[in-house]
Protein backbone atom coordinates (compact mmCIF):
# COMPACT_ATOMS: atom_id res chain seq x y z
CA UNK A 1 0.00 0.00 0.00
CA UNK A 2 2.92 2.57 0.74
CA UNK A 3 4.59 1.67 -1.80
CA UNK A 4 1.68 2.16 -3.92
CA UNK A 5 1.71 5.65 -2.96
CA UNK A 6 5.35 5.85 -2.84
CA UNK A 7 4.86 4.68 -6.51
CA UNK A 8 2.30 6.71 -7.74
CA UNK A 9 3.89 10.15 -5.94
CA UNK A 10 6.99 9.24 -8.19
CA UNK A 11 4.59 9.10 -10.81
CA UNK A 12 3.17 11.92 -10.43
CA UNK A 13 6.39 14.15 -10.07
CA UNK A 14 7.74 13.03 -13.10
CA UNK A 15 4.13 13.97 -14.57
CA UNK A 16 5.12 17.60 -13.07
CA UNK A 17 7.81 17.93 -14.19
CA UNK A 18 7.17 17.00 -17.58
CA UNK A 19 4.26 19.85 -17.44
CA UNK A 20 7.11 22.16 -16.18
CA UNK A 21 9.08 21.44 -18.74
CA UNK A 22 6.41 21.67 -21.48
CA UNK A 23 5.31 25.20 -20.39
CA UNK A 24 9.40 26.16 -20.01
CA UNK A 25 10.04 25.20 -23.06
CA UNK A 26 7.21 26.91 -24.76
CA UNK A 27 8.39 30.34 -22.86
CA UNK A 28 12.06 29.90 -24.35
CA UNK A 29 12.78 31.56 -27.90
CA UNK A 30 15.01 29.72 -30.27
CA UNK A 31 18.03 32.04 -31.23
CA UNK A 32 18.38 30.46 -34.80
CA UNK A 33 14.89 30.19 -35.66
CA UNK A 34 14.08 33.20 -33.79
CA UNK A 35 10.37 33.05 -34.50
CA UNK A 36 10.19 30.02 -32.82
CA UNK A 37 10.20 28.63 -29.58
CA UNK A 38 12.74 25.43 -28.46
CA UNK A 39 9.69 23.72 -28.04
CA UNK A 40 8.96 24.16 -32.23
CA UNK A 41 12.98 24.48 -33.18
CA UNK A 42 14.35 21.67 -35.10
CA UNK A 43 17.70 23.46 -34.81
CA UNK A 44 20.96 21.70 -32.61
CA UNK A 45 21.08 24.77 -30.13
CA UNK A 46 17.51 24.40 -29.70
CA UNK A 47 18.37 20.79 -28.89
CA UNK A 48 20.97 21.89 -26.28
CA UNK A 49 18.50 24.48 -25.00
CA UNK A 50 15.89 21.81 -23.92
CA UNK A 51 18.22 19.61 -22.64
CA UNK A 52 19.74 22.66 -20.40
CA UNK A 53 15.80 22.58 -19.26
CA UNK A 54 15.52 19.24 -18.56
CA UNK A 55 18.67 18.40 -16.78
CA UNK A 56 17.82 21.70 -14.57
CA UNK A 57 14.49 20.71 -13.99
CA UNK A 58 15.86 17.38 -12.37
CA UNK A 59 18.29 19.02 -10.73
CA UNK A 60 15.59 21.16 -8.46
CA UNK A 61 16.12 24.14 -10.13
CA UNK A 62 12.71 26.88 -10.09
CA UNK A 63 11.34 28.04 -13.56
CA UNK A 64 12.98 31.48 -12.33
CA UNK A 65 15.73 30.04 -12.33
CA UNK A 66 15.77 28.24 -15.24
CA UNK A 67 14.75 31.01 -16.81
CA UNK A 68 17.16 33.73 -15.02
CA UNK A 69 19.94 31.33 -15.97
CA UNK A 70 19.09 31.70 -19.62
CA UNK A 71 18.93 35.01 -19.86
CA UNK A 72 21.86 35.71 -18.23
CA UNK A 73 23.70 34.31 -20.88
CA UNK A 74 21.42 35.45 -23.53
CA UNK A 75 19.61 38.50 -22.88
CA UNK A 76 15.91 38.87 -22.33
CA UNK A 77 15.21 37.97 -26.35
CA UNK A 78 15.79 34.32 -25.36
CA UNK A 79 12.18 35.14 -23.64
CA UNK A 80 9.43 34.18 -26.12
CA UNK A 81 7.21 37.03 -24.58
CA UNK A 82 9.30 39.72 -23.42
CA UNK A 83 9.24 40.79 -19.82
CA UNK A 84 6.58 43.06 -18.63
CA UNK A 85 8.87 45.60 -16.32
CA UNK A 86 10.32 48.97 -16.94
CA UNK A 87 12.52 48.29 -19.93
CA UNK A 88 9.32 46.49 -21.88
CA UNK A 89 7.04 49.05 -20.68
CA UNK A 90 7.32 51.17 -24.16
CA UNK A 91 7.05 47.98 -26.06
CA UNK A 92 3.87 46.31 -24.03
CA UNK A 93 1.56 49.60 -23.95
CA UNK A 94 2.93 51.79 -26.52
CA UNK A 95 0.53 50.74 -29.22
CA UNK A 96 -2.39 51.03 -26.59
CA UNK A 97 -1.58 54.83 -26.38
CA UNK A 98 -0.92 55.21 -29.70
CA UNK A 99 -4.02 54.10 -29.83
CA UNK A 100 -5.66 56.31 -27.64
CA UNK A 101 -4.00 59.37 -28.77
CA UNK A 102 -4.84 58.89 -32.10
CA UNK A 103 -8.61 58.39 -30.68
CA UNK A 104 -8.30 61.46 -28.92
CA UNK A 105 -6.73 63.68 -31.62
CA UNK A 106 -9.76 62.53 -33.84
CA UNK A 107 -12.45 63.32 -31.79
CA UNK A 108 -10.61 67.02 -30.92
CA UNK A 109 -10.60 67.93 -34.67
CA UNK A 110 -14.66 66.62 -34.51
CA UNK A 111 -15.25 69.04 -31.88
CA UNK A 112 -13.33 71.94 -33.07
CA UNK A 113 -14.92 71.56 -36.69
CA UNK A 114 -18.29 71.58 -35.33
CA UNK A 115 -17.56 74.85 -33.13
CA UNK A 116 -16.25 76.35 -35.85
CA UNK A 117 -19.23 75.44 -38.19
CA UNK A 118 -21.42 79.09 -39.73
CA UNK A 119 -24.99 78.29 -39.83
CA UNK A 120 -26.71 77.25 -42.63
CA UNK A 121 -29.40 79.44 -42.44
CA UNK A 122 -29.86 81.95 -45.02
CA UNK A 123 -30.59 85.65 -45.37
CA UNK A 124 -34.80 85.69 -45.49
CA UNK A 125 -34.95 88.69 -47.85
CA UNK A 126 -31.99 87.09 -50.22
CA UNK A 127 -33.71 83.68 -50.23
CA UNK A 128 -37.02 85.56 -51.45
CA UNK A 129 -35.40 87.55 -54.00
CA UNK A 130 -34.13 84.18 -55.02
CA UNK A 131 -37.35 82.26 -54.88
CA UNK A 132 -38.86 84.72 -57.39
CA UNK A 133 -35.81 84.91 -59.94
CA UNK A 134 -36.50 80.81 -60.15
CA UNK A 135 -40.61 81.89 -60.71
CA UNK A 136 -39.45 83.44 -63.70
CA UNK A 137 -37.54 80.62 -65.56
CA UNK A 138 -39.53 79.14 -68.06
CA UNK B 1 -0.46 76.84 -42.53
CA UNK B 2 -2.91 76.45 -39.47
CA UNK B 3 -0.96 75.12 -36.26
CA UNK B 4 -3.41 71.60 -36.15
CA UNK B 5 -2.02 70.71 -39.43
CA UNK B 6 1.20 70.98 -38.10
CA UNK B 7 0.38 68.28 -35.19
CA UNK B 8 -0.09 64.85 -37.76
CA UNK B 9 2.67 66.47 -40.07
CA UNK B 10 5.21 66.17 -37.27
CA UNK B 11 3.93 63.04 -35.83
CA UNK B 12 4.42 61.74 -39.23
CA UNK B 13 7.88 62.87 -39.68
CA UNK B 14 8.88 61.25 -36.34
CA UNK B 15 7.51 57.71 -36.99
CA UNK B 16 9.42 57.77 -40.73
CA UNK B 17 12.89 59.53 -38.67
CA UNK B 18 12.08 56.20 -36.10
CA UNK B 19 11.62 53.58 -39.16
CA UNK B 20 14.50 54.71 -40.78
CA UNK B 21 16.76 54.13 -37.90
CA UNK B 22 15.43 50.66 -37.10
CA UNK B 23 15.76 49.50 -40.63
CA UNK B 24 19.17 49.97 -40.11
CA UNK B 25 19.41 47.98 -37.32
CA UNK B 26 19.73 44.16 -37.70
CA UNK B 27 17.24 42.87 -35.44
CA UNK B 28 18.57 38.98 -35.78
CA UNK B 29 22.00 40.14 -33.98
CA UNK B 30 21.33 39.10 -30.24
CA UNK B 31 22.89 42.40 -28.16
CA UNK B 32 24.99 40.29 -25.38
CA UNK B 33 23.84 40.39 -21.72
CA UNK B 34 28.18 39.83 -21.01
CA UNK B 35 28.87 43.00 -22.14
CA UNK B 36 31.94 44.61 -19.31
CA UNK B 37 30.98 41.57 -17.16
CA UNK B 38 33.76 38.70 -16.62
CA UNK B 39 34.36 36.42 -19.23
CA UNK B 40 32.45 33.58 -18.10
CA UNK B 41 35.30 30.39 -16.68
CA UNK B 42 36.13 27.43 -18.38
CA UNK B 43 38.75 24.88 -17.98
CA UNK B 44 38.86 23.02 -21.70
CA UNK B 45 41.15 20.64 -23.18
CA UNK B 46 43.47 22.25 -26.03
CA UNK B 47 44.14 20.89 -29.07
CA UNK B 48 47.90 20.46 -29.33
CA UNK B 49 47.99 18.70 -25.73
CA UNK B 50 46.94 20.18 -22.05
CA UNK B 51 44.36 22.24 -20.93
CA UNK B 52 43.25 26.01 -21.23
CA UNK B 53 41.68 27.87 -18.06
CA UNK B 54 39.68 31.07 -18.92
CA UNK B 55 41.71 32.59 -15.69
CA UNK B 56 45.54 32.27 -17.58
CA UNK B 57 43.91 34.99 -20.53
CA UNK B 58 44.50 37.73 -18.59
CA UNK B 59 47.06 40.39 -18.78
CA UNK B 60 46.64 40.96 -22.25
CA UNK B 61 43.43 42.04 -24.69
CA UNK B 62 42.73 39.06 -26.55
CA UNK B 63 40.22 38.03 -29.21
CA UNK B 64 38.28 34.86 -28.32
CA UNK B 65 37.49 33.31 -31.49
CA UNK B 66 34.27 30.68 -31.79
CA UNK B 67 34.92 28.96 -34.71
CA UNK B 68 34.70 24.92 -36.17
CA UNK B 69 35.65 23.57 -39.44
CA UNK B 70 31.76 22.92 -40.09
CA UNK B 71 31.16 26.84 -40.24
CA UNK B 72 31.29 27.63 -43.40
CA UNK B 73 31.37 31.56 -42.96
CA UNK B 74 34.03 30.44 -40.62
CA UNK B 75 36.09 30.70 -43.93
CA UNK B 76 35.05 34.29 -44.73
CA UNK B 77 37.11 35.68 -41.69
CA UNK B 78 39.87 33.62 -41.56
CA UNK B 79 42.16 35.60 -44.31
CA UNK B 80 41.68 38.78 -41.74
CA UNK B 81 42.38 36.47 -38.76
CA UNK B 82 45.88 34.95 -39.97
CA UNK B 83 46.35 38.82 -40.95
CA UNK B 84 45.61 39.81 -37.69
CA UNK B 85 47.48 36.75 -35.90
CA UNK B 86 50.75 38.21 -38.42
CA UNK B 87 50.26 41.76 -37.20
CA UNK B 88 50.59 40.34 -33.01
CA UNK B 89 47.19 40.11 -32.45
CA UNK B 90 46.35 37.33 -29.57
CA UNK B 91 43.42 35.10 -30.89
CA UNK B 92 42.72 32.45 -29.34
CA UNK B 93 40.51 29.77 -30.74
CA UNK B 94 37.44 28.21 -29.03
CA UNK B 95 36.62 25.17 -31.08
CA UNK B 96 32.76 24.69 -30.90
CA UNK B 97 31.11 21.17 -31.73
CA UNK B 98 33.70 20.00 -33.35
CA UNK B 99 35.72 16.87 -33.50
CA UNK B 100 39.48 17.23 -32.82
CA UNK B 101 40.83 15.52 -36.01
CA UNK B 102 38.78 17.33 -38.43
CA UNK B 103 39.82 20.68 -36.44
CA UNK B 104 43.37 19.83 -36.94
CA UNK B 105 42.79 18.94 -40.64
CA UNK B 106 41.11 22.02 -41.09
CA UNK B 107 43.91 24.13 -39.52
CA UNK B 108 46.34 22.38 -41.44
CA UNK B 109 44.36 22.78 -44.55
CA UNK B 110 43.74 26.84 -44.23
CA UNK B 111 46.46 28.14 -41.85
CA UNK B 112 46.24 28.15 -38.09
CA UNK B 113 45.86 32.14 -36.51
CA UNK B 114 45.33 31.15 -33.40
CA UNK B 115 47.82 31.59 -30.54
CA UNK B 116 45.95 28.49 -28.63
CA UNK B 117 42.60 26.30 -30.11
CA UNK B 118 40.35 25.10 -26.82
CA UNK B 119 38.30 22.45 -27.91
CA UNK B 120 34.22 22.99 -26.62
CA UNK B 121 32.97 19.40 -27.56
CA UNK B 122 29.29 19.64 -26.09
CA UNK B 123 28.80 23.24 -26.69
CA UNK B 124 28.52 23.96 -23.26
CA UNK B 125 30.74 26.85 -22.84
CA UNK B 126 29.56 28.02 -25.94
CA UNK B 127 26.45 28.17 -23.99
CA UNK B 128 27.60 29.94 -21.42
CA UNK B 129 29.12 32.69 -23.52
CA UNK B 130 25.78 32.90 -24.96
CA UNK B 131 26.87 31.76 -28.44
CA UNK B 132 24.31 31.07 -30.53
CA UNK B 133 26.10 30.63 -34.15
CA UNK B 134 29.69 30.25 -35.17
CA UNK B 135 31.66 31.62 -35.98
CA UNK B 136 31.45 34.83 -33.00
CA UNK B 137 34.43 36.72 -31.93
CA UNK B 138 34.74 38.45 -28.69
CA UNK B 139 36.84 41.35 -27.48
CA UNK B 140 38.29 40.50 -23.73
CA UNK B 141 40.17 43.02 -22.20
CA UNK B 142 43.98 42.53 -20.20
CA UNK B 143 41.50 42.24 -17.11
CA UNK B 144 38.92 39.73 -18.41
CA UNK B 145 36.30 41.50 -19.25
CA UNK B 146 34.23 40.90 -22.06
CA UNK B 147 33.84 44.24 -23.90
CA UNK B 148 32.54 43.61 -27.48
CA UNK B 149 30.79 40.58 -29.05
CA UNK B 150 31.08 40.23 -32.88
CA UNK B 151 28.05 38.16 -34.23
CA UNK B 152 29.24 36.15 -37.74
CA UNK B 153 32.88 36.42 -40.11
CA UNK B 154 34.91 39.55 -38.91
CA UNK B 155 35.20 42.13 -41.42
CA UNK B 156 37.55 44.54 -41.72
CA UNK B 157 35.45 47.43 -41.03
CA UNK B 158 34.08 45.81 -37.87
CA UNK B 159 37.97 45.08 -37.10
CA UNK B 160 38.53 48.84 -37.75
CA UNK B 161 35.42 50.80 -36.28
CA UNK B 162 34.92 48.28 -33.60
CA UNK B 163 37.68 45.82 -32.46
CA UNK B 164 40.76 47.37 -32.79
CA UNK B 165 40.09 50.43 -30.85
CA UNK B 166 39.54 47.95 -27.74
CA UNK B 167 43.09 46.81 -28.14
CA UNK B 168 45.13 49.77 -27.69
Amino acid sequence: MLVGAALAATASAATDDEERYRALIAELRCLVCQNQSIAESNAPLAEDLRMQVQNQIAAGRSDEEIIEFLTARYGDFVRYRPAFKGRTLLLWLGPFAVLVLGIGVVLLFIRRSHRGAAPIAPDPSQLARALKDEERLP
Amino acid sequence: MKPRFWVPAVALAGLIVLFAIGLTRDPSKIPSPLIDQPAPAFDLPVLSGGRLVSESLKGQPVLVNFWASWCTPCLQEHPLLMELARSGVKIVGLNYKDEPQVAQQWLDRHGNPFALIAQDRDGRVGLDWGVYGVPETFVLDAGGLIRHKHIGPLTRQAWQDEVSVLLK
